[in-house]
């Protein structure tokens, strides 16, 4: 039986799984809403890739998680490594496009910017305080325009003469966009608008004194809307290269890092079944407070997280 | 109220309440009280009362206050710096007042340190009955603890992520703080100095001879108080990390560095920033010619010469290739979001690290 290399990402919005081989091929993948509840998100994830697997004569040997639930899935699936999306990402890319210089990552509720000199990571950056720009925005404007976020960047590629749309923040966003709406411009160059404004934004804000430098991969789910792809190429003047695959990258990356990290355990897919329950509460041992995560198999206490002292350590038992 | 009766109390920053407490009992001999160490609460509290916008240190100042004067504290003291802490004293003042509390208050910011006699009268605040020989005499050993606190925190900068028993540097510390709080004078200090810099000295580490460093700089609050920061300090020293800086009060108040820092900064800011400003340009500067792999500012959320200073750590960056992460610091950030950044951090600075030797 060949060996498999499972990759999950479990982000705010979206959970991605990968099983690759041992020359990276993908041999099943997934893509699915988190809903807010990482656990069941995994859950069904595991059951839809089992469901690929089958008649493949393959076995996963060892898991890596990432994402913002990485460290729970982590506990839960026995992963062998546990790491962060911007890592994640950039292995991952760096896998398929070994000369890749520059990330561009938008996702649901955050965005980054990676740059890479020779296949190793020089300089990064994510957005830190402000959800303008981000998928959640796009979707929401969309909503507000009565089209799917799906069509938008079809849409936004019939305009001939993209509205201006402030890019400084979505409070600053929303009201010119319903500004310019009440005054006549057509649907489709408000579209073409925000698109533009989205990467105006990302460009200002993230992008601020790094050197972007071709080939560019644009990765995440709004690498989905060529709307904002081609507002990305007129920006930065080179071409931008948008994955097939591109959503999954971050489980990817990280089911690479768990081959390379050599170390196996077994897995099985039945931990869909198993019943894994977490239980949250505020530790009264001293004024801060913590909130302590602990997280149990069965009945079975496995591991806890959270506090900032000794005072609310939990021990697990064994 | 009569000097007997005063309970004096300076806001926390880092560990200096030691040497505060020694200056005020010993110089101006009057109580002190130590504020409860800083928690969520105390934000909670500062926050409260606070104007939404204003720099996380002013939150926590307000919080301190409010947990101080709980406690008895009847005398509150503000420092001074180069920005809009010039104006925080008498701001927090101005609220505490507000809300009923009755107190005195030293603000530094109103003083002309220029004048002995405006200086005097200002000290009379902390004390009616003030014998200035006895403030003068207090100082060498207030100076001496500064010294002492910050040479050891070096020290645990440097190695604690090297420790081979986990806690042992901590522990240690917070044995020698628990006995500097009743120092009496120079002497009993250079006894207690000398027992725990050997001690210190002879934690066993299991440190490699190429380690990775990163340098630490930022706002003068942020940077030094490790509750604001996230103790991200500690975070790096997790990763094995050997963590440096240069901003502490042995620095900036003692030996002061200004001038000497704005000449390393010359080449990128002429002018004077404001604040921290030119200092966090030339201590990046400094880091990246001693070979930091990685620098790391942080900073208060709407801190404007931190803010000032960004560009111009770009240009560092990029002239020295080296990366620089930036933070910035309210009253609530997703732990989050600063572990995920901290992490690629340290696989970024790793690989490069690697590639280098």
């Amino acid at each position: 039986m060949n060996k498999a290399y499972l990759g999950i990402d479990i982000g705010s919005i979206s959970t991605k799984g990968v099983v690759i081989d041992a020359e990276n091929n993908i041999l099943a993948k997934e893509y699915l809403w988190t809903e807010g509840d990482p656990m069941g998100a995994v859950k069904r994830l595991l059951k839809a890739l089992e469901a690929q697997m089958k008649g493949i004569d393959a076995e996963i040997v060892s898991v890596g998680t990432t994402g913002s639930a990485r460290k729970l899935i982590g506990v839960i699936t026995g992963a062998s490594v546990v790491k962060n999306e911007i890592t994640a990402h950039a292995i991952g890319t760096t896998t398929i496009h070994p000369d890749v210089r520059t990330i561009f990552e938008i996702g649901g509720q955050d965005s980054k910017i990676v740059i890479i000199e020779n296949g190793f990571v020089t300089d990064y950056a994510m957005n830190t305080l402000c959800a303008a720009g981000t998928g959640s925005f796009l979707s929401s404007q969309a909503h507000r325009l009565g089209v799917s976020v799906e069509d938008f960047g079809e849409i936004a590629l019939t305009s001939k003469k993209p509205t201006n749309i402030a890019a400084r923040c979505t409070v600053f966003a929303e009201s010119d966009l319903v500004h310019k709406a009440q005054i006549g411009h057509k649907k489709e160059d408000i579209i073409a608008g925000l698109c533009k404004a989205v990467v105006a934004n990302y460009l200002n804000n993230i992008g601020k004194g790094k050197k972007i430098m071709p080939p560019i991969v644009f990765q995440g789910g709004v690498s989905k809307n060529v709307g904002v792809k081609k507002a990305f190429e007129e920006a930065v003047g080179h071409e931008v290269i948008v994955d097939e695959n591109g959503h999954l990258m971050g489980a990817f990356g990280v089911a690479v890092l768990a081959r390379k990290s050599g170390k196996e355990r077994p897995f099985s897919f039945d931990t869909a079944d198993i019943e894994f329950r977490t239980r949250g509460f505020e530790c009264a041992k001293c004024a801060n407070h913590c909130e302590i995560i602990c997280v149990y198999r069965e009945k079975e206490l496995i591991d806890s997280w959270g506090n900032k002292c000794e005072n609310g350590a939990v021990r697990t038992a064994g | 109220m009569t000097h007997n009766e005063i309970v004096a109390c300076f806001p926390h920053m880092a560990n200096y309440a030691y040497a505060f407490k020694y200056v005020c009992e010993h110089g101006f001999e009057v109580k002190y009280l130590i504020p409860p160490p800083i928690t969520k609460r105390t934000l909670e509290l500062g926050a409260r009362v606070s104007p939404d916008y204003v720099c996380s240190p002013f939150k926590y100042c307000m919080g301190c206050y409010l947990e101080a004067l709980e406690l008895g504290a009847n005398c509150l003291m503000q420092i001074y710096g180069g920005c809009r802490l010039n104006y925080y004293g008498e701001l927090n003042a101005r609220i505490l007042r507000d809300m009923g509390y009755e107190f005195e208050f030293f603000d530094m910011a109103a003083v002309n340190w220029k004048s002995p006699k405006d200086i005097i009268e200002h000290f009379r605040i902390i004390n009616p009955d003030i014998n200035p020989v006895k403030v003068v005499q207090a100082l060498p050993v207030t100076f001496r603890i500064i010294e002492i606190l910050d040479e050891f925190e070096d020290l645990i900068r440097h190695n604690v992520g090297f420790e081979v028993n986990d806690g042992e540097f901590d522990g240690t510390y917070k044995e020698f703080l628990g006995k500097l709080e009743n120092v009496e004078d120079g002497k009993e200090l250079k006894e207690l100095e000398k027992e725990y810099r050997t001690r210190l000295h002879g934690i066993p580490l299991n440190k490699p001879a190429k380690t990775i460093k990163v340098g630490f700089v930022g706002d003068y609050y942020t940077v030094q108080e490790p509750f604001s920061n996230y103790f991200m300090e500690k975070e790096l020293a997790k990763f094995g990390m050997e963590v440096y800086r240069q901003m502490n009060f042995t620095n900036s108040v003692i030996h002061n560095q200004g001038k000497k820092k704005r000449k390393i900064a010359k080449k990128y800011a002429k002018y004077p920033l404001g604040a921290t400003a030119n200092s966090t340009v030339a201590e990046a500067i400094t880091f990246a010619k001693e070979g930091c792999a990685g620098i790391i500012q942080v900073k208060s959320f709407g801190c404007m010469p931190e803010i000032d200073a960004m560009p111009i750590l770009q240009n560092v960056s990029r002239d020295y290739h080296v990366p620089i992460l930036h933070f910035s610091f309210d009253s609530q950030t997703s732990e989050t979001g600063v572990r995920t950044r901290l992490e690629a951090f340290y696989d970024m600075v790793e690989a490069r690290n690697g590639r280098k030797a």
